[in-house]
Parts: structure tokens; C-alpha cells; sequence
């Protein structure tokens, strides 16, 4: 009871504080709006946006791609979820990119994206993104904007603090949220404290991208909130956030929040690296999909992995410490110079900043207050850079702009707090148009920031756009942070709940970008790659249509002898090699979704008819000035008749 | 004579620039092709600005019922002008010095230049040809079949030289490196005549 009024109060204080930001600006609900701020984010027709931001779409199960400053949305790229628009997790090929050791799981639930670095900083070649509920990290070429991997974490659940990048790509990291047995077992839920764990995945990355687990480091049953590496001196260490340190297995919102102060785990991860390489660790059973989509055959891949390596923090000699963090941190976020460690502590209204060199010497001087688990907790007092005071209410994420300063989100007095490394003094807030969850400056997680825009990512709405009923698309708001105060531009809507994003300059990418898979280097396995290699093939009951397009039909567009009862694989070719020209396949009454073909591509989707007749498919793709001419026609006969298979274009049989 | 001779070798020499460098090209400007679709025309044959260019200007064209861009074994222009030029090059060349060490005077100069000149009118002629019936000889089951004010047939030939706007697309035609230097090396051959002219009359009134 104590602390449902503590949180009461803690709303009031919210509301007190929030007003009291309010004071300096205009009062309106554009805030202090600077007049040019049209021209500031205007991108005219045929311009190109300065940067690229990635946000996640959280519950949408996918990233989405946005330009800045113009808010304008570029794209959707499907990663954790089905996407009928283009048939991903439908076609044959991309359906076992969705795989997992518990079958295959049509959604996903993406959090925070981060870009693949070189010497702590921004190298555009992939981004990562981490899906929270069926523990799984994606890997997304950013030369074709498309999921190429997909790597599901055992012994994990709640895969949050996650998919964080070390300086040089060494690894990404999947923590886990939701403390549970390890490895799994039938226990009382009340026999959770001192028996869950929760274990902490480092997944190695090689030149080409692949990723695979090094190990899985099993720390005490907490929850592993966020996370982010070292950089600079404190490269080789990764700081994690937990809170529910009490162990709390049922009303969390209460019961998790009875400490005073949980705990930023600071790893060392290359000394576990070494330990690794010379033999530490142990190898226990697991069960995991690893699932690879392969550029030249177009096609997906899962193997199920067994075995993962475990290592005992307590076995390897300096490689895990806890830094006390007053009141559940969120947000672990390392500056650029990687000297200060922030904890967000969203139950208050200050942020703890520890010192890495400080931690050091504190861990030298054995400087210690107690232990948990036989892990060393070190000295709050010795550790402490500063604290940033009466910074908001409930901080969630602090960001950098490379200047030294730092932004800082306030879910509870829903602002965006601008203050200085050092001093601790805070310069700036502005209010933001709901309760903001996280921030994004592009290079934020990097040692190299480009700091002229941030953006906020809210968590509601109300008001903000034209309603549209009672479900409403989640809110960013874009500022310019080039001067000594934050400049709200403007506002612009998300798609899902972006949980975070990552932001680059176009120039790292853009040229890069494909503009068409070549024909010559396809090797699908039932590509036709002319017209005169499209035909029909029978196994048993099922038939292989290997079908091409080109402006403006199939080949072949009229086939027959197909039967009742039949599966039919239509593996469609796309013959263009033309920038921006797909062409897409829908057949009357499928179970499954369209496919949207790319240039050079080859998809296969599946079709079993019920009933004879005559049925049609079509393009979907406004191809050309024939795309309504672009159809053609499937003959179905009864289950037992005899007619032959046949496939025409222009009544002329084709071979 | 030395310096006449040393500039008839160069120029013809120049013409050996058409077996690196397009003689001519043709782009193909439209709203959805803002990176224009673009054809390069050799001596020995003719290919796409970027790898597909050909490819798709050909599947722009099947609507119209414009014939496919012809392969190099499809013209037999295409195997008769590298020997041509090839040929012309060595004997400018080969006049050059005879003419240097004096054999023979200036005038064999303007007799290959006035050669080369209606070999190259000829080649012009023949291209314009290839250009009206690529643009005027049309599959007669064309998706589109367009007119005139006056109900003929609409013709897709692109200029010979310039711009001229053709349905959506504006086409562009205009030489390119080979035939600058091709130009050049004539231009050098006509200094050569007239410098060679020069010296033989300064050598005659010399004596
Ligand atoms: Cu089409």
C-alpha cells in the first residue's frame, strides 16, 4: 500500500514538474517552435533526406525506415513478422527465417536496432535488431534492406537488453529480462529466487555477418533491462542494467521495486573471450533455430543448433562486477568517449553517472560492498562520477551529441532534458507530446555522434494528429540540437511502437544501396532465368510451375492439366534487370499472400486448388501500361481425369 | 615537309581513337527514366551506357513494335567499318612518311583526306538509314500503334544529330570521343596538306 502511494505521489510530482518545464515556452502544444521550422525540415520533391533513421516497430515485429529531417517513412522491412505485402514469411523461401525451436512464429516483438561499427564508429554495412518475446536477434543487410539472418537465444526469455554492438563488431549482445530456469525445468514459481537465472548471450560476429553464439555468461536470476559496450579505454567491457534484484516472482510493480538501489553489471568480456578460447566454459545442452537466407539461391535456411557454452561469472577472475544504481536504471548508456556509464533510474528523479576509470581503481582497491551470488558489488560512493539532480521524472535513456553533452528522455514528466557531462549541470528541456520513452541521435551509440537532430519516440499520442478512433500510431518528434537549446521541428508519425532507433548519414549507405539482383547470379533452385526455360513438372501431386515475368505477361500464361487435390509450387521469376520494376503474383483463392518479385528474383508461393474450373492469377505490381493484361489462366480438372500438363504463351507450347 | 609529314602520321593516327572510344550516342530521356537509358555506338558494334540499358530500351521499345538493337553479327557494318578505319589509319600513316622523307609531295595528303571525307559521308548515310528504318520499320502487331495529325504512323527514328522529343522519352544524339578525334585527325591531315603546300612552294622558290 506504502507504494501504490509513493507511485501516486511520484504521478503528482510528475505533473508539478512537468508544468513547471512548461513556464519558459509558450504554453502551446507546439512548445517554443521556432518560425522557419518548415523550411528546416522541408526536403523538396526529388531531394534526399541528410539521414537515414532506423526506428524499430516494437509489436509491428519490424524496422521501418525513415528520412531526416523530413520524417518522410521509406520503407518497412519485415524482420520478425509475416508480411503479406511482399510475401515475407509466406513464400516458400523466407518461411523458414521465421522458424524456432518452438515451430514457426509468425510475429515478433522488435526493440532496438543498432548499426554494425568499425573503430567505434558508424559502418553501415548491417543493422541488428532483437526481438523481446521468442528470444531472437536479426541481422539486416543494409545493401539490400532485407532480414538475412535470424538467430534465436536459448535459455533466454524477454530478450531486451539487446541487440547492442561492441566497437568493431566483435559481438552482439542478447540479455535476458525475464529471469527463468536455466536451462528449463518444472519448479514452483515461488521457488524463483536463488534458482532463475538470467543468462547473458554474446553471439560473435564474422566479416561476412554471420553470427554465432561464443557464450552465454549464466548471471543471477535479475532482470537485464538494457545494455550497452564500452568504447575508447572501456572498450572490451559491456555494462547491462537490472532491476527486480529483489527477485520478485509475482506483482512486480511493487515488489521489484523495494530496493533502493539495484545494480549496473559491468563484463568484461574479453577476459571471458580469452577463457573461452582456452578451453573455459561448459558446453550444455540447448535447442535453438539458425536460420540464413542465402543471396544466391534466394532461399532460407534452418538449422537447429543443440549444444551452447555456458560460463560461470564466478569461475573467471575479474571479468563480472555490479555497480549499486538507485531505483530500477533503464537506460545504460556509455558516452562517447566511453568514460560514463548512465544509469537511468526510472523511479527517480536523478541520474546516476558511474566512472569506468574510477570503477577500475575501485576494483583494484577491492573496493567492495559485499557480494551477490559471490559476484563483487562494488562501492556505490567509489564508483559515482556525479548525479545529475532534479534532471525529470522517471529518466528512461540518455543519448550524446559528441560535444559534451547529453539528452535525457522523462517518461513521467514526458520531457527531453539536455545537460553536461562533468558538471551534471542541466542546460536544456523541452517538453515533449507524450510521455517520451527513448531518443535517438544519429551515431548515439558510437564514439563518433552526429549531432545536429535527435529524436523523441513517444509513447502517446492523444491529440497529436487527426483522430482515428480509439487506436492510434505511436508519435516522433524530430529537434534540432545544434544550438546551445533544443529546437522542436517537428512531429511525425511511427508505425507499431519504436522502442528505439539508429540513425546514420546517408552518404554511408546510399550509394551502396542495390537497385536490382542480378539475373546471371541466380541460383534459386527453380529459377527459369529465359521464357524458354519455363514448363511444368509433376512429383506425385504436386506440380512445379517454373514461371517468368517481364513487362507485360507470364510465361507461361495458360497452363493445364492440373487436378483437384494437387499442391501447386509457382516459382516466379522476375526477368527484369531494370531499377524499380517488380512484378507481382496473386492467385484466386491461395491460403497464403502474394509475392512481390524484385528484379533477378525468384519466389515461390503455393496453391491447392479445391475446385475444377477455370482460375485466374494475375500481376499485382502496376508494372507498366499492359499491368492489366499482365494475367493469365490455370486450368483444374477432377482428381482423376486425364488431362495432360501443358503450358503455352500465345498458344505456342514452350521448351 | 618534316613537320607535314609528323602531322599527317598523327592525324591519321587519331583515327585509331574510334576502337577505344564510342564514335557516337543516343540517350533516351524520360519522368520515369530520370537516369537516362543510354546507348553507345562503336565501330564494331553497340552497347548499353549501364550493363542493361540495351535490355531495356529494347522492352520499352516491344510496345511501339520497334525491332530489337542489332548485335554486332546482325550489321555487317559493324565488321566492315573497324576495317575501314583500320585501313585508312595505316595508309594516312604510311603517306605520312613517304611524305616525310620526301617520296611523295603534300597533295597524296588531300587526296586521302578527300577519301577519308566521302567514306565518312557514306558512313553517315548509311547510319541515318539504319536510324529511319529502326524507327519507321515496325512490327505491324505492336501494342501501340500511334499517328500523326495526318494518320500515318507515328516514327520513332531518333535524330541523327540533336535533341528531338519522341512519345515520352526525349532523345538525345550527339558524338562522342571517338569521333572528336576522329574530326581532329581529319583537321591535322588538312594542316599537314597545307603546310606540306607551304614548304614545297617555299623550296620551289628557293631554287
Ligand atoms: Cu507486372
Amino acid at each position: 500500500m506504502k507504494n501504490i502511494i509513493k507511485i501516486t505521489v511520484l504521478g503528482i510530482l510528475g505533473l508539478f514538474l512537468q508544468s513547471c518545464g512548461n513556464d519558459g515556452s509558450s504554453g502551446s502544444k507546439s512548445g517554443a517552435i521556432t518560425s522557419n521550422a518548415a523550411e528546416r525540415v522541408y526536403v523538396a520533391p526529388g531531394e534526399h533526406d541528410e539521414y537515414y533513421a532506423f526506428l524499430s516497430g516494437g509489436y509491428s515485429g519490424n524496422l521501418t525506415v525513415y528520412g531526416l529531417p523530413s520524417g518522410r517513412l521509406l520503407k518497412e522491412i519485415p524482420v520478425f513478422s509475416q508480411f503479406p505485402t511482399n510475401g515475407y514469411g509466406y513464400s516458400e523461401e523466407t518461411v523458414p527465417m521465421l522458424n524456432t525451436s518452438f515451430g514457426f512464429v509468425p510475429w515478433g516483438d522488435a526493440h532496438h536496432p543498432d548499426i554494425s561499427q568499425t573503430e567505434g564508429e558508424l559502418d553501415g554495412r548491417w543493422i541488428f535488431i532483437n526481438e523481446n518475446n521468442t528470444p531472437r536477434i536479426a541481422r539486416i543487410s543494409l545493401e539490400t534492406f532485407e532480414t538475412e539472418e535470424i538467430i534465436e537465444i536459448p535459455h533466454s526469455a524477454g530478450n531486451h537488453s539487446s541487440s547492442f554492438i561492441t566497437e568493431n563488431t566483435e559481438y552482439v549482445v542478447a540479455g535476458t529480462r525475464f529471469s527463468v530456469p536455466y536451462p528449463q525445468e518444472d519448479m514452483a514459481i515461488d521457488q524463483m529466487k536463488g534458482n532463475f537465472k538470467g543468462p547473458l548471450t554474446f553471439i560473435a560476429i564474422d566479416d561476412n555477418g554471420r553470427m554465432n553464439i561464443d557464450f552465454q555468461l549464466k548471471m543471477p536470476g535479475f532482470n537485464y533491462d538494457l545494455s550497452h559496450p564500452g568504447r575508447g579505454d572501456s572498450h572490451g567491457w559491456f555494462f547491462f542494467t537490472t532491476y527486480n534484484t529483489e527477485e520478485a516472482h509475482t506483482m512486480q510493480e511493487v515488489n521489484a521495486s523495494q530496493n533502493d538501489k539495484d545494480f549496473i553489471a559491468a563484463v568484461n568480456w574479453k577476459k571471458i573471450q580469452e577463457y573461452v578460447k582456452n578451453g573455459g566454459g561448459e558446453e550444455i545442452d540447448a535447442e535453438y533455430a539458425h536460420n540464413v537466407f542465402d543471396h544466391s539461391t534466394q532461399t532460407a535456411t534452418t538449422t537447429m543448433e543443440k549444444k551452447v557454452l555456458t560460463v560461470d561469472p564466478r569461475e573467471v577472475e575479474g571479468a563480472v562486477y555490479f555497480m549499486p544504481t538507485p531505483k530500477s536504471p533503464h537506460g545504460c548508456d556509455v558516452d562517447p568517449s566511453g568514460e560514463y556509464i548512465v544509469g537511468n533510474g526510472k523511479l527517480s528523479t536523478d541520474l546516476t553517472v558511474h566512472s569506468f576509470s574510477k570503477m577500475l581503481k575501485a576494483i583494484e582497491n577491492e573496493d567492495f560492498d559485499g557480494d551477490a551470488y559471490g559476484i563483487p558489488v562494488l562501492n556505490f560512493d567509489s564508483t559515482l562520477a556525479g548525479t545529475v539532480k532534479e534532471g525529470g521524472l522517471g529518466p528512461l535513456h540518455t543519448e550524446f551529441d559528441g560535444k559534451g553533452n547529453a539528452y535525457t528522455t522523462f517518461f513521467i514528466s514526458s520531457e527531453v532534458v539536455k545537460w553536461k557531462l562533468g558538471t551534471w549541470e542541466v542546460l536544456d528541456r523541452q517538453p515533449s507530446y507524450y510521455s517520451v520513452g527513448h531518443l535517438m541521435i544519429p551515431g548515439g551509440n558510437s564514439r563518433e555522434p552526429y549531432g545536429k537532430y535527435m529524436i523523441s519516440m513517444n509513447k502517446i499520442t492523444k491529440d497529436r494528429y487527426l483522430p482515428t478512433g480509439p487506436e492510434l500510431e505511436h508519435s516522433a518528434q524530430l529537434y534540432d540540437i545544434s544550438g546551445e537549446k533544443m529546437e522542436l521541428l517537428l512531429d511525425f508519425p511511427t508505425h507499431g511502437e519504436p522502442h528505439y532507433a539508429a540513425g546514420i548519414p546517408a552518404e554511408k549507405i546510399k550509394s551502396k544501396s542495390k537497385k536490382i539482383y542480378r539475373l546471371d547470379e541466380n541460383k534459386h533452385e527453380y529459377a527459369a532465368i529465359s521464357e524458354s526455360e519455363t514448363k511444368m513438372v509433376r512429383e506425385g501431386n504436386e506440380v512445379h510451375v517454373y514461371m517468368t515475368t517481364v513487362r507485360s505477361h507470364f510465361s507461361p500464361d495458360n497452363l493445364e492439366g492440373i487436378k483437384v487435390g494437387d499442391k501447386v509450387f509457382f516459382h516466379v521469376t522476375n526477368l527484369e534487370q531494370d531499377f524499380d520494376v517488380p512484378h507481382g503474383f496473386a492467385m484466386i483463392g491461395a491460403n497464403t499472400s502474394e509475392l512481390l518479385i524484385m528484379p533477378g528474383q525468384t519466389k515461390t508461393i503455393t496453391w491447392e486448388p479445391e475446385k475444377e474450373g477455370v482460375w485466374p492469377f494475375y500481376c499485382t505490381d502496376f508494372c507498366s501500361a499492359l499491368h492489366q493484361e499482365m494475367q493469365g489462366y490455370v486450368r483444374v480438372s477432377g482428381k482423376n481425369s486425364n488431362v495432360p500438363l501443358k503450358w503455352t504463351l500465345d498458344d505456342e507450347e514452350i521448351n | 615537309m618534316k613537320k607535314s609529314g609528323t602531322l599527317m602520321i598523327i592525324g591519321s593516327a587519331l583515327l585509331l581513337g574510334l576502337f577505344i572510344f564510342p564514335l557516337w550516342n543516343i540517350q533516351l530521356e524520360a519522368p520515369q527514366y530520370p537516369d537516362p537509358l543510354g546507348m553507345n555506338i562503336y565501330i564494331s558494334g553497340i552497347e548499353g551506357e549501364e550493363e542493361f540499358d540495351i535490355q531495356n530500351i529494347d522492352g520499352i521499345n516491344h510496345y511501339i513494335g520497334m525491332k530489337k538493337i542489332p548485335t554486332p553479327a546482325e550489321m555487317w557494318e559493324f565488321n566492315t567499318f573497324p576495317l575501314v578505319i583500320g585501313g585508312m589509319a595505316t595508309l594516312g600513316a604510311l603517306l605520312g612518311i613517304l611524305g616525310f622523307f620526301k617520296i611523295i609531295g603534300p597533295k597524296w595528303f588531300l587526296g586521302w583526306l578527300i577519301l577519308m571525307t566521302v567514306l565518312g559521308v557514306l558512313g553517315m548515310i548509311d547510319f541515318n538509314n539504319w536510324l529511319t528504318d529502326y524507327g519507321t520499320d515496325l512490327d505491324p502487331r505492336a501494342i501501340m500503334k500511334l499517328t500523326d495529325s495526318e494518320g500515318n504512323p507515328l516514327s520513332y527514328k531518333p535524330p541523327l544529330f540533336g535533341s528531338q522529343k519522341i512519345l515520352n522519352f526525349t532523345a538525345h544524339s550527339y558524338p562522342r570521343a571517338g569521333a572528336y578525334l576522329m574530326f581532329i585527325g581529319m583537321l591535322l591531315t588538312l594542316v599537314a596538306w597545307l603546310l606540306g603546300r607551304k614548304s614545297k612552294t617555299m623550296e620551289l622558290n628557293k631554287n
